[in-house]
């Protein structure tokens, strides 16, 4: 298992460099991606943006400046005359004073990773009861309602939604603000009430995913219910609850795994975009959105690399969480 | 054969309401099984015969399922109980092991901790108490090492020894009734003689009744005592073994037996086979379920002829309209033809029944 695990993250190495490799050249051969003129401002003279050209070494060739880069995120390159500061040096933000990327980046994180894992935990809670009892009542009218009820909230799109939540719940503005005291996240102080004031974007994050996992739990529960062993498991007298919780839910759990890994990876990578957006919450995918208004091609690209590595790094947690849960797969 | 009785099955209907109409899967099904007796029912997929094993553990109950008639067991009516009632019967006076032991464990847990879950659910001992009857058990059924292969998965068993595990944790419990369904079929020829030699010495050692369900003529011929020949939801014949492989009643029996293949028997060209499909359990043939295929039916056929002794010995039960007589010259005729068993010469040697073990019918 931990030769397994030590492959998967050489290999994920070799990943993400060739995922840096694509967005570098990308911003690279785009008509407006000078850059040095971006860096140098509106009036700059062709002096000026050639003096900064030189200062930061874009005046090499683009081969050379990616290597630089790549040496610079992956290994303790050090070049003060490129002001490159390796490791992890992800380039600074020509918008937001030279800051480096990487402090921009991980001071946004908490933001979304509190998010992420309250709507987790919220969309878990009710996705998993939800469909396993529209499984077991199928076809029954409660059945029918949670069904449809799902399908609404697949259907609303998370600004929609956030929006009308906003509308309806949110302090000060809100017709029936339910939530007394949830102010902003940026004011809010402390964990208790950074998460008090989370609770409308959990909620809206959660909902539409809650839906598809719901729906997905009920399949998965059917399918299951109609294998042999657990018509063995009822044959052994077990009580119609243990047959459905340790049999069936056992197994029509692990795919839901599978799915749940990539959906936080991707999350977490940024596509809490929406939901970061409407609730201004400052956010990786908050700034993410900034950053491409701005064509902070440094930002961008940093972002889209730490996206790749939650990605990878949940991928492999899905792989080595598979293991565990199935033992037909741990000895293969 | 109700004398004694330990299970007693009286006109049971399940009837199941699906999209395309109301499927009558059984139809009016009566038997009995007398303690440490084996009955075997056999009959073509569909006939019946796994729904109505599956209704006397109360498997089939449902909301779109329909379920009348009684299941008399122990003084009680399984048909009428509550469902926690049938949860201390299943795994426990009655038990059944399965058709397919590759999906019939669940992959998830380890082979010993499913028996375990099997007897801790009937009986108030301790875990590790539990364990040592399910490593007692597993030598029991011949899995060797015993001791090892408790902490196994059921992926890393043979077949074979999945249905060896599978009758271990059916006899868990020290059941009255093993309900067999089909447990052979998924097995090789060798691995099904050895699981059937197995069942019957269980069966000996457990005093227990057995109802083996097969399709396999030469499985009943191994092990049953009694035989039940089920077609489209309905009993056709039974009585004793003897009586149905020496003395049929039943074209549609006359056609099962004449479709083995048999080593006593000259090489035939083709082997006789009945010709046609099973009818549709959805819209069943008016009268007697084998009329559209029975070569002998005639105009009274379609009323429904009720299963009761006609041509055959006391105890031996059958639905045809034809008159005895008639059956008899029918059957003589066509004995020369499909290798059937003259009675004369069955009654003047009862020797060994035919043996097409692992044949296939």
């Amino acid at each position: 298992m931990l030769r397994y695990i030590t492959r998967r993250l050489i290999a994920a190495v070799f990943l993400l460099v060739l995922v840096t490799a694509v967005v570098f050249f990308m911003f690279n051969v785009l008509p407006t991606g000078d850059p040095a003129a971006l860096r140098a401002g509106k009036n700059a003279s062709p002096q000026q943006i050639e003096l900064i050209r030189e200062s930061y070494c874009l005046d090499d060739s683009t081969l050379q400046r990616f290597a630089r880069y790549v040496a610079g995120v992956f290994t303790p390159y050090q070049n003060e005359e490129c002001g490159v500061d390796g490791p992890f040096d992800f380039g600074t933000s020509i918008f937001q004073n030279n800051e480096p990327v990487g402090e921009i980046i991980f001071d946004r994180l908490p933001a979304t990773i509190y998010l992420v894992a309250g709507a987790v935990v919220l969309w878990i809670a009710i996705a998993i009861p939800v469909g396993v009892i529209s499984a077991v009542k199928r076809r029954s009218l409660l059945d029918r309602t949670t069904m449809i009820t799902t399908l609404t909230f697949i259907s609303a799109p998370v600004f929609w939604l956030g929006l009308v939540a906003l509308y309806l719940f949110a302090q000060d503005i809100g017709v029936i603000p339910i939530f007394p005291g949830s102010g902003s996240y940026n004011t809010a102080s402390g964990l208790l009430a950074k998460g008090w004031s989370l609770f409308l974007p959990w909620v809206v994050l959660a909902l539409a995913t809650a839906a598809i996992y719901a729906r997905y739990v009920r399949s998965q529960m059917i399918d299951v219910m109609s294998e042999d062993y657990i018509r063995t498991a009822r044959a052994k007298g077990l009580p119609e609850s243990t047959v459905i919780r340790r049999h069936a839910l056992r197994s029509a759990i692990t795919p839901v795994v599978t799915l749940l890994g990539l959906d936080v990876g991707v999350l977490l990578a940024g596509n809490a975009i929406l939901t970061e957006s409407v609730f201004n919450i400052p956010g990786v995918g908050k700034e993410l959105v900034t950053a491409i208004g701005q064509s902070d091609y440094a930002l961008i690209q940093g972002i889209v690399l730490f996206g790749a590595f939650f990605i990878i790094i949940f991928n492999l947690i899905v792989d080595i969480a598979y293991a565990y849960l199935d033992p037909r797969v741990r000895y293969q | 054969m109700t004398n004694g009785a330990l299970l007693s099955v009286e006109d049971l209907r399940v009837h199941f309401d699906t999209d395309d109409g109301v499927v009558k899967a059984v139809d009016g099904v009566s038997f009995a099984v007398e303690k440490g007796r084996t009955l075997g029912i056999v009959g073509e997929s569909g006939s019946g015969k796994s729904v109505t094993n599956l209704t006397i553990l109360g498997l089939t109950r449902a909301p779109n399922a329909e379920i009348s008639g009684s299941i008399m067991f122990e003084g009680a009516d399984l048909n009428d109980v509550e469902s926690d009632a049938l949860e201390r019967v299943r795994g426990n006076e009655i038990a059944m092991i399965f058709q397919d032991p590759l999906t019939s464990l669940h992959p998830f847990y380890k082979v010993g901790k499913q028996l375990v879950e099997a007897i801790l659910v009937h009986q108030d001992v301790g875990e590790n108490q539990a364990r040592g009857r399910a490593v007692e058990l597993l030598g029991l059924v011949g899995i060797p090492d015993p001791e090892r292969r408790i902490d196994e998965y059921p992926h890393e068993f043979s077949g074979g020894m999945r249905q060896r595990a599978m009758i271990a944790m059916a006899l868990t419990n020290d059941p009255k009734l093993l309900i067999a369904d089909e447990p052979t079929t998924a097995l090789d020829v060798t691995t099904q003689a050895q699981i059937l030699k197995l069942i019957e010495r269980l069966q000996a050692e457990f005093q227990m009744a057995v109802i083996m369900i097969t399709h396999d003529l030469g499985v009943i011929a191994e092990v049953a005592d009694d035989v039940l020949v089920m077609y489209a939801g309905r009993v056709l014949e039974s009585g004793t073994l003897d009586q149905i492989f020496y003395d049929p009643q039943h074209p549609y029996t006359w056609g099962l037996l004449g479709s083995l293949t048999r080593i006593d028997r000259p090489r035939l060209s083709r082997l006789a086979q009945i010709t046609g499909q099973p009818p549709s359990l959805i819209v069943t043939p008016e009268g007697c379920h084998f009329r559209p295929r029975c070569p002998h039916a005639f105009d009274r056929c379609t009323e429904v002829p009720a299963l009761e002794v006609r041509g055959g010995e006391p105890g031996h039960a059958d639905r045809c309209w034809l008159p005895p007589a008639q059956k008899h010259a029918l059957r003589v005729v066509e004995s020369g033809e499909i290798g059937l068993e003259a009675p004369a010469a069955a009654a003047a040697a009862p020797g060994p029944v035919p043996d097409a073990a692992g044949t296939g019918a």
